[in-house]
């Protein structure tokens, strides 16, 4: 990570992410009523390891294997043009396909919603779920698109000038959320994406 | 025709002792260390070489049927401004300078021009085609005193019509000038064969396709014992050929031009079409080998075989793209700095290989408008003077030519024309143009 | 990302396996799946600018593009006064008024694509879709993604590359893309079709293809022109067929998991004889499907992006 992580805060421990967790699994399974039918698409980069806990989860409450994969949606975003291209992330939709269930998306941050405008452009082109859950680890606020998370780990009133940091021990070898001001004050979300950052992938 | 007398005072002359030159009634009047110099109008040359007015042997003057790449008029202010008081004019022009009628209408437009003398160079064979003699004669005995010949851009290919060329011009003192392309070597080649033509994808020009040429006219020389001047050398098999034709006694004469000195192929990478050019810029070692040869003498002259072409005719592919590239303006500075400013010429060998030898070759030395004249009192008032302490960024645009391709383009190079007269009569001033 | 693709030679190691990955992301979006559109360069235009008549290529191109939302103009500008290059220019002109973004250009003349993007006549990217005999780099990455898919890792993997290598621009783009991923290259071709100076290309030369064959991973087989023996490159097409084509009894000495590609299109009975062109490990079928997500992962990175800051025109963050 390029940028130092020094005048950030802890808002929420290792602890508190795994409880978070497993709250999260609760409600889906209930909301569902039981876990037959789910697929847990993660939304890459950060997304996607917490698909994986999610559905780890809910596979031991229910005891059955729940399907989980990755869904990229760089090609699908609206603001390709306002940064160099980049490397697309793997796309992993679970053998079974989506038709017909109900595909639960998950990421670390919820922003924008522009990220998950593109998740259900892209999930368009995968075919025709029954219903579209939303999973976000943190809910910051500051939307920009009609949407709204189903399950929420936190809801983290942030500003703008804020930026929140999801670590996770797959990729960045510990577990925590992050808060601090950023460097470069930015005006809007969209425009605020580096990355390890929310919305960054 | 100009009664004006100049004194130009403190000059080195041919790059020695300083001393002062009276020019009067077209010829140098007076020369030494303190000539009177009154009633004539004097010229500070303080740190100024004075150098023989320079004479090319190879220009493409495009007139008659390209005029819109260059005329006489504007070829020769472009040769004055480089220093030049005569210019062969090339025979591949439309139509082909291989009459009579075509080379004295060269050279009378030369005459009218004014900026300097204009020797038509005639074609060996009619329309350059390669097939049979144009009348040799009678462009020899036409007003325009044709002694060299050439179908340069087209080589000479035909064993027995070069043979026949180099036989027939004796009868008048001409001399052959061989563009030394083996034409079938060379079908479609685009630049020097090399790793880098291959890297490229150009199609390559090996050196033998040059050597091959020049080892067997070296050779037809000798045995029908006639003058050969190989044009435009360009790499160190034909320096080493030249070299051991001269060691045995042979009368054949080299020229080597500006670019040859100074650019590569290295060049061409840029698929930047101003660095196309017949024969094509060559390697590094060529390029040392035929400044050694310049130096040592193999290679009796320096010509510039300036090629204007339109924009057009460069601003486009590769393969499309005309060869040929300008020269004139830029040739003194190019050879002060590959050859003066690296010690292997002085400022009397620039003398030698930029004016007399070249009218020696093209026997332009002996007439009523004789040039490549001894700086010496009674000799024509050919003089340039250059300042060696200058330098500058060549910007094409501003060349008298009326062409732009230029390779220097945007190259800081050293030296620069002062002042040029002919025949006493100064066609550059002050670094700048006169009007004549 | 990636202004102009040129030459494989302007491509790093990194870069290159960049496009290669963004590739294989590109065939598993679109593999099997009923909507193979992806709406990545909706707004984008993309010309076809072919000096030179290739369906294939452009076609592929074509595809690509359209893959990707891209507005696709086919721009055929063969038979115009291509010998008067101006119309290389004149042609840059009007499709820089038009508004392209992207340029794919195939042309006749070596440095046509080079010229079109560092002219100044245009700021659109420029793709080099094969300029004379100098390169073909998509062709490169297509193969490159098709050895990769087989063969895993090309590092150290043994490729053997036999044709015209003089008038290729298929060998010249291969031998340096896979010099650049770690691959041997094996150069195999009579001496007169092999460039000057091949010695110190990134690669073995060798003119007996039967050396090379029993340690070869995967081998390419360049097309050759009949045409060629005319100007005595070689004596007949059939003693060429002896010496370099690859035929049954050759692919037998060739290792059991190895494969055989082509670019097409191919002259059986020259180069490859049926039997072995039809062959399962013969894999010229898939080098075409592959194709197609090189080049979108070429427009991709070259168009989606605001650029690496040289892109004109265009509204940075």
């Amino acid at each position: 990570m390029s940028r130092h992580l020094s005048g950030f805060r802890t808002v929420l421990s290792e602890d508190e992410i795994n409880r978070a967790l497993a709250r999260m699994a609760h409600e889906v399974v209930e909301r569902n009523k039981g876990a037959s039918g789910l697929v847990v698409l993660g939304i890459p980069s950060r997304g996607v390891p917490l698909a994986q806990r999610l559905t780890a989860r809910i596979s031991s409450v229910e005891d059955i294997a729940v399907p989980v994969g990755a869904l990229d949606v760089t090609m699908y975003r609206d603001d390709l043009r306002l940064r160099p291209a980049r490397a697309l992330e793997p796309t992993d939709i679970p053998d079974g396909g989506v038709d017909g269930k109900t595909v639960v998306l998950v990421d670390d941050v919820l922003y924008s919603g522009r990220t998950i405008r593109a998740a259900l452009t892209a999930l368009d082109d995968v075919g025709r779920p029954r219903a579209v859950r939303l999973a976000v680890l943190v809910d910051r606020g500051h939307r920009e698109l009609p949407i709204r998370a189903d399950h929420v780990g936190k809801n983290l009133p942030t500003s703008l000038r804020e930026s929140v940091r999801v670590l996770l021990n797959e990729v960045d070898g510990q577990d925590a959320v992050l808060v601090g001001a950023t460097a470069d004050a930015h005006p809007a979300p969209e425009a605020h994406l580096a990355a390890g950052e929310e919305e960054a992938r | 025709m100009n009664g004006e007398s100049i004194l130009i005072r403190g000059a080195r002359i041919l790059g020695g002792p300083q001393g002062d030159m009276l020019l009067r009634d077209g010829v140098i009047a007076a020369l030494g260390g303190d000539v009177d110099g009154t009633g004539a109008r004097a010229i500070d040359a303080d740190g100024l070489v004075a150098l023989p007015g320079l004479v090319d042997l190879h220009t493409h003057l495009r007139e008659p049927g390209r005029e819109d790449a260059e005329t006489v008029a504007s070829g020769t202010r472009a040769a004055a401004a480089g220093g030049f008081t005569a210019v062969h004019a090339m025979a591949n022009t439309d139509p082909v300078a291989d009459t009579a009628g075509v080379v004295e209408q060269v050279w009378r437009l030369g005459r009218e021009a004014g900026h300097a003398d204009v020797r038509p160079v005639g074609a060996v064979t009619v329309g350059l085609a390669g097939e049979r003699l144009a009348e040799l004669g009678a462009m020899a005995d036409s007003a325009a005193r044709v002694r060299v010949f050439s179908d340069d851009g087209i080589c000479v290919s035909d064993a027995v019509l070069m043979r026949r060329a180099l036989e027939y011009v004796k009868a008048f003192d001409g001399v052959i000038a061989q563009h030394a392309q083996e034409p079938r070597l060379t079908e479609g080649a685009q630049m020097n064969e090399s790793e880098l033509s291959g890297r490229l994808g150009l199609r390559g020009w090996p050196s033998v396709a040059e050597e091959a040429i020049i080892a067997r006219d070296v050779l037809l020389a000798a045995h029908v014992g006639s003058r050969l001047h190989i044009c435009h050398l360009s790499t160190r098999g034909s320096v080493e050929i030249v070299r051991l034709a001269k060691q045995r006694g042979l009368p054949v004469t080299a020229e080597v031009t500006p670019h040859h000195l100074l650019l590569t192929e290295d060049l061409v990478s840029t698929y930047d079409a101003r660095y196309k050019v017949n024969p094509p810029l060559r390697s590094a070692d060529d390029v040392a080998a035929v400044r050694e040869g310049l130096a040592d003498g193999t290679i009796d002259i320096v010509a510039t075989d300036h090629a204007p072409h339109p924009v057009e005719d460069k601003e486009c592919e590769w393969d499309a793209a005309a060869f040929g590239m300008l020269g004139l303006d830029t040739a003194l500075s190019v050879v002060q700095h590959t050859m003066v400013d690296t010690g292997l010429l002085d400022w009397s060998g620039v003398a030698d290989r930029m004016s007399f030898a070249p009218a020696r070759i093209g026997r332009c030395d002996s007439d009523d408008a004789a040039q490549g004249r001894p700086l010496a009192v009674g000799e024509p008032a050919n003089v340039v003077l250059i300042d060696p302490a200058a330098s500058r960024t060549v910007d094409a645009r501003t060349s008298a030519s009326l062409s732009r391709n230029s390779p220097y383009d945007g190259m800081k190079l050293p030296g620069g024309v002062v002042a040029t007269f002919l025949r006493g009569r100064p066609t550059v001033e002050d670094g700048a143009l006169t009007w004549i | 990302m990636i202004r102009h693709l040129l030459s494989a030679a302007d491509l790093s190691h990194e870069e290159a396996t960049l496009i290669l990955d963004t590739a294989d992301e590109m065939a598993r979006l679109t593999e099997g799946r009923a909507v193979k559109k992806l709406p990545t360069l909706r707004g984008r235009t993309v010309v076809n600018l072919f000096f030179e008549d290739s369906t294939r290529t452009r076609t592929s191109f074509e595809l690509a593009a359209k893959r990707l939302s891209a507005d696709v103009i086919n721009f055929s500008a063969k038979g115009s006064s291509v010998s008067k290059g101006e119309s290389l220019k004149d042609t840059a002109l009007t499709l820089a008024a038009m508004g392209a973004d992207g340029v794919v250009v195939r042309h006749s003349a070596s440095g046509a694509a080079y010229r079109l993007a560092t002219s100044g006549w245009i700021s659109a990217n420029v793709l080099n879709a094969g300029d004379g005999t100098h390169e073909h780099p998509t062709q490169a990455l297509l193969d490159a993604f098709t050895l990769r898919r087989h063969l895993g890792d090309l590092r150290d993997r043994d490729v053997v590359i036999v044709g015209d290598v003089l008038h290729g621009r298929v060998a010249r783009s291969n031998v340096l893309l896979l010099a650049t991923l770690g691959a041997r290259v094996t150069l195999v071709a009579p001496p007169t079709l092999l460039p000057l100076g091949v010695e110190n290309w990134p690669c073995e030369v060798t003119y007996d293809l039967d050396a090379a064959l029993p340690g070869a991973d995967a081998v390419m087989m360049l097309r050759v022109q009949r045409e060629r023996m005319n100007a005595a490159f070689f004596p007949s097409a059939r003693e060429y067929s002896r010496r370099y084509g690859l035929d049954a009894r050759r692919f037998s000495s060739l290792p059991e998991d190895a494969i055989v590609l082509h670019p097409g299109p191919m002259n059986r009975g020259m180069e490859i004889s049926a039997d072995v062109a039809d062959n399962e490990r013969s894999v010229i079928v898939e080098q075409v499907t592959n194709g197609v997500y090189v080049r979108m992962a070429v427009l991709y990175l070259m168009l989606a992006g605001s650029g690496t800051g040289s892109a004109g025109g265009e509204d940075a963050a």
